[in-house]
């Protein structure tokens, strides 16, 4: 397999270790135009308009029960209670209950269920109030759906979308606060998207429901109600983004920060004091995808910057940011001047109290702090 | 209180085999036909009776104890039954030379439930079933060599190798499923595709075990199922063990037709081919015309062990299982029909040579398939929908990332 993969798109990356000139760590840094202060470049194009992301979500779901008959939206309060975070408002109305239905209080039942549509050949849709109580449910999820595909031997597809927020969420304790990207990022045979903007929510959950294989979309509470601008194409009910594609939100020079979810505003946010503080100009990749992962960007990025940092509200251990400092050891160990570093959600199940809280998930000021000490400034 | 101390008393008091199957075994099923009642022609239908005892109900009519059937149906039942168990003994030889990894469950004594649903149902129907799938699967129209093909872990296996014992699958047919239980709300689903699509000429058969039946996502299930009136026959197959552990120790009430409680339910004897054959068609029926959900408990019996590593004697007497196997499901059926002059002595014999040469074909052919290739691009096949597969997927180390 060696040959060949040096014309694929992550191997073209991968260093060679028997190379007689080891690349140097100062790789030549291209000039660059001052990033753009702010990074949503697609504010100022013409027709733009604001969004929040839960408008985004349920445009997205609305489109695509219109576009296919097999679609139909499944889970607790989705329908008369207008969805519990009212994702899905207005949906039964349009719709009517055979496409958008009420289940009991029953995870591991209704997901069952809606992985068995699927595998007779619905595409159901299926909404968690959180994906904390997926974990009722995970083994349909990882055992019913991930794996079924390869099991049978590629005659079993399965298409369906789980999807529901995740993560971090404000003074709700340990049971409603944990982050499930590493969990569903590591098990072959899910796709894993992780929506930050409205267009992300949009265009994300749209291609999840296209993709014919099971897909987790996880979304954030505290990110629904947060307007974001909205392209012109955006809006149009062909909008779908590509799964596994990260976007790059925040050009920069000296440091590559590689966030997803809700942590990539805070990121940009912190990005912007690093240029107030310090003139540092940091790069701020949303990955927009957990599983697959854009590994080139981010190893392209890491070239460029040669400073790596990595954003998110999980639990540190085994997270999506071990993996991606794994990959930037693996791929891009030559081009890092400084060890990559992570910034996590700390270990320790979600304390309720307020201070206690702000010290278990990164900050805007964590986030600073620790660039600022990455950077040695 | 007093009625059920009293029940339990009683049950725990006789021996379950006297209580499951006492008068059961008498050839009721002849006396009401006389001899010439059976037409000469393969083709001709005629009605044979199912014995009395074969049936408990739960808020349910029992099924008619009649059953109109024809020679060819009765010889194939009989083929079917027996193709089962030669493949099974295949299956049970290759394990003992060391050929099959994992898994192999075997299902030797309960080939009357697979054959009986399968021949009550149509390929349209769609059935779901649990880890116990060889016989099912073969039911459903896969050939001995891919299944035995599959367990050997063979490239033309049925899941080309991928899946082995437990996970394979057909048009209509949503597998074998490992984790216990858990394909039961699975089941409900492919009935709730049934409804959504307007679908009023199938329904779906979906199969467990006594062990799955104290799984709580069983009863989600069954909650659903009432609750949004689902095309779908629960079928709790009773082999009296759980792996190693009787239906006494794990469930605090043994009548499984029961326990769906505003399900209405039926026992079946299951190890009478043409009881369960009968109770299939009119569950089909009963379904079909909008009733809802059926929780049907099909009571047979295991020969081997849970899975072929259980030599299936540290939890059961000798005695017990020789006591079973009087009531065998293939002898059970030859007996009937050699009452009634469908098939001879002579003609079994000739069915059995017929169904053995082939089996063993079948399994020779299997035995020489090639394995899978050793290359990355047969790992990584299937994980996802051709077409839709991510850029990369990493194998061992870096260098095995396969694009």
């Amino acid at each position: 397999m060696a040959a060949p993969r040096l014309f694929r798109p992550a191997a073209r990356l991968l260093p060679s270790r028997l190379s007689s000139t080891p690349l140097l760590p100062n790789f030549p840094r291209v000039a660059r135009a001052p990033s753009i202060l702010c990074s949503r470049g697609y504010a100022s194009e013409a027709g733009a308009k604001e969004v929040t992301v839960r408008d985004a979500l349920n445009e997205a779901l609305a489109e695509e029960l219109e576009g296919n008959e097999k679609t139909f939206v499944m889970g607790e309060e989705v329908a008369q209670y207008n969805g519990a975070y009212k994702v899905t408002r207005g949906l039964l109305d349009r719709f009517g209950p055979k496409r958008v239905i009420d289940t009991p209080i029953t995870e591991a039942g209704f997901t069952g269920l809606a992985v068995g549509a699927a595998l007779a050949g619905l595409h159901p849709i299926c909404e968690f109030m959180t994906f904390n109580f997926a974990m009722q449910s995970i083994d349909h999820i990882i055992n019913s759906a991930a794996k079924t595909h390869y099991m049978s031997g590629g005659i079993q597809p399965c298409n369906i979308t789980f999807r529901g927020p995740n993560g971090f969420a404000a003074g709700v304790a340990a049971q409603h606060s944990q982050d499930y990207s590493a969990w569903y990022g590591s098990i072959p045979g899910l796709k894993v998207v992780a929506p930050w903007s409205a267009e992300d929510a949009k265009g994300l959950l749209k291609a999840a429901i296209r993709d014919p294989n099971p897909v987790v979309v996880l979304e954030n509470e505290l990110l629904y109600g947060q307007a974001f601008p909205m392209s012109e194409a955006a809006q149009k009910n062909d909008f779908v983004l590509p799964i596994g594609k990260a976007k790059i939100e925040r050009q920069g020079k000296d440091l590559t920060i590689v966030s997803l979810s809700r942590c990539v505003g805070q990121s940009l946010n912190a990005a912007a004091q690093l240029k107030q503080k310090y003139g540092v100009e940091a790069e701020v990749i949303n990955l927009r995808s957990v599983k697959p992962l854009d590994v080139e960007t981010i190893i392209q990025s890491l070239k460029k910057t040669g400073r790596l940092m990595c954003v998110e509200s999980g639990f540190p251990m085994f997270g999506v940011a071990s993996e991606i400092l794994a990959l930037s050891m693996e791929y891009g160990f030559d081009y890092l001047t400084a060890p990559a570093v992570r910034v996590t959600g700390a270990e320790v199940p979600t304390p309720y109290a307020v201070g206690l809280e702000q010290m278990s998930f990164p900050q805007e000021d964590t986030i600073v702090n620790q660039a600022a000490k990455l950077l040695r400034l | 209180m007093t009625m059920l101390s009293y029940s339990l008393k009683v049950k725990t008091a006789l021996p379950w085999t006297r209580l499951c199957y006492s008068g059961r075994r008498c050839m009721a099923h002849v006396a009401n036909i006389a001899a010439d009642d059976i037409p000469t022609g393969d083709d001709q239908p005629f009605k044979v009776s199912i014995a009395e005892d074969s049936y408990e109900t739960y808020n349910l009519e029992p099924p008619p104890y009649t059953l109109e059937t024809t020679k060819r149906q009765l010889k194939q039942l009989y083929h079917d039954m027996f193709t089962i168990r030669r493949m099974e003994l295949a299956a049970d030889r290759f394990y003992k030379e060391g050929k099959i990894r994992g898994f192999c469950h075997l299902s030797i004594g309960q080939e009357a439930v697979t054959v009986g649903i399968e021949h009550g149902i149509s390929r349209e129907d769609k059935l779901i079933t649990a880890y116990r799938s060889h016989g099912t699967t073969l039911m459903r129209g896969a050939t001995v060599k891919s299944i035995l093909g599959e367990l050997l872990g063979r490239q033309e296996g049925i899941s080309h190798g991928r899946g082995g014992s437990i996970h394979m699958f057909r048009e209509n047919f949503f597998g074998g499923n490992g984790i216990v239980g858990a394909h039961v709300p699975v089941g409900a689903g492919i009935a709730f595709a049934q409804q959504y699509h307007g679908n009023r000429d199938t329904v779906t058969v979906d199969i467990f075990g006594d062990g799955a039946a104290n799984q709580g996502q069983v009863h989600e299930a069954f909650n659903m199922a009432k609750l949004w009136n689902l095309p779908i026959i629960f079928c709790c197959e009773n082999n009296k063990y759980g792996m190693g552990t009787s239906v006494e120790r794990s469930s605090a009430m043994t009548e499984y037709y029961k326990r769906g409680q505003y399900l209405p339910g039926l026992r079946i004897n299951g190890m009478d081919v043409l009881a369960v054959l009968a109770a299939m068609r009119y569950g089909k029926e009963f379904v079909q015309a909008g009733n809802g959900p059926l929780l049907y408990e099909y009571q047979t019996y295991r020969f081997a062990g849970h899975s072929v590593s259980d030599p299936g004697t540290t939890y059961r007497s000798r005695e017990e299982i020789q006591a079973e196997r009087r009531h065998d499901p293939l002898s059970v059926l030859q007996e009937q029909l050699a009452e009634w002059g469908v098939l001879s002595k002579e003609e079994v014999k000739a069915i059995e040579k017929d169904v053995r040469s082939k089996v063993d074909r079948e399994a020779e052919e299997a035995n020489h398939m090639p394995v899978p290739e050793p290359r990355l691009d047969v790992l990584f096949r299937d994980i996802y929908v051709p077409g839709s597969e991510p850029l990369q997927r990493r194998g061992r180390t870096i260098d095995e990332t396969y694009y």
